[in-house]
């Protein structure tokens, strides 16, 4: 059987069926993020003292990473673009530059991880220690997913440019608002966890 | 929607708004980084970051997620969620509002 409105959009909620259906995950995201930020102010309210995130960790490497991370926000966009103007070439760039720099970001998060960890700084050490690892190994695990997704729509994913081109251009819109998405948690992440 | 055969300068000039978006971002992170060199009181810093965290999100979903122009659908669907959302933030937060006050 066929998916129906994977192309057209279906009449009673002006969506193609895989927008409506991203949109409903991401409100689920905010939720899943959102306990998470919740348990953070709890967690800091409630303490007697609780360490300023410059203390603790490494500003210049998550500086570093917050510029990875929008930029592949904008290459992700930007792929989408290039689809939309049938620039199949640029597409392909702006996609594979788009999972290039979310490697760098994880490379750079293993590199703070191993740290902290060498140094006997694990989740255990402190409460401060815990929730960074919950929150930035929760946001991590989104970023893998977003590779693997990406990876296979750069690779044996795009052969549906030739077969069904906007039905391709959907999935790589729906894949930009999960990028997206990650990005913009991070933009809180970053902050709450490095700055505050 | 967006589609494939959608005119193409209107695509250009998004791409122009989508660099500029870009650009706002940086700025914006640069200013969040500096401002944590001042090494403010907390409450002071925390609503500052949170302001231009707050700032640079809207950018990333108006633009990029292209809020700006979506259906009447999507808006109620994220309209519900930031409901929930807030009653998140705050509901067990005020379970502690004494400690709060004491602290700050």
């Amino acid at each position: 059987m066929e998916i129906p409105y994977t192309v057209e959009v279906r009449p009673d909620t002006g969506l193609f069926n895989g927008k409506l259906g991203i949109w409903l995950f991401l409100a689920s995201e905010v939720m899943l993020f959102g306990a998470l930020f919740s348990s953070y102010i709890l967690l800091r309210v409630g303490s007697t003292e609780w360490p300023r995130g410059y203390e603790e960790l490494s500003v210049p490497l998550a500086f570093f990473n917050t510029i990875v991370l929008i930029s592949s926000s904008v290459t992700m966009v930007m792929a989408w673009a290039s689809l939309r103007l049938h620039d199949f070439g640029k597409f392909r760039l702006y996609l594979g530059a788009t999972i290039l720099l979310a490697l760098t970001f994880l490379v750079v998060k293993y590199f703070e991880y191993a740290h902290h960890l060498e140094a006997g700084e694990g989740p255990w050490h402190s409460t401060f220690l815990a929730i960074y690892f919950t929150l930035t190994g929760l946001h991590g695990i989104h970023i893998l997913g977003g590779i693997i997704v990406n990876s296979y729509l750069w690779g044996p994913g795009a052969a549906m440019w030739k077969t069904e081109p906007q039905r391709f251009v959907n999935r790589i819109e729906i894949a930009g608002l999960y990028w997206h998405f990650v990005d913009l948690v991070w933009i809180f992440l970053f902050p709450v966890l490095y700055l505050l | 929607m967006s589609d494939v055969h959608a005119n193409a300068d209107d695509i250009r000039k998004e791409v122009k708004t989508y660099l500029m978006v870009f650009g706002a971002l940086m700025v914006f992170t640069v200013i969040t980084v500096a401002i944590s060199y001042l090494h403010l009181e907390v409450h002071e810093a925390i609503i500052i970051a949170l302001a231009v965290a707050t700032v640079k999100g809207s950018l990333v979903a108006l633009y990029f997620m292209h809020l700006k122009h979506e259906r009447h659908l999507v808006y109620y669907a994220l309209a519900l969620t930031v409901v929930f959302f807030v009653f998140l933030m705050f509901i067990p937060l005020a379970t502690t509002l004494d400690r709060i006050v004491q602290k700050y």
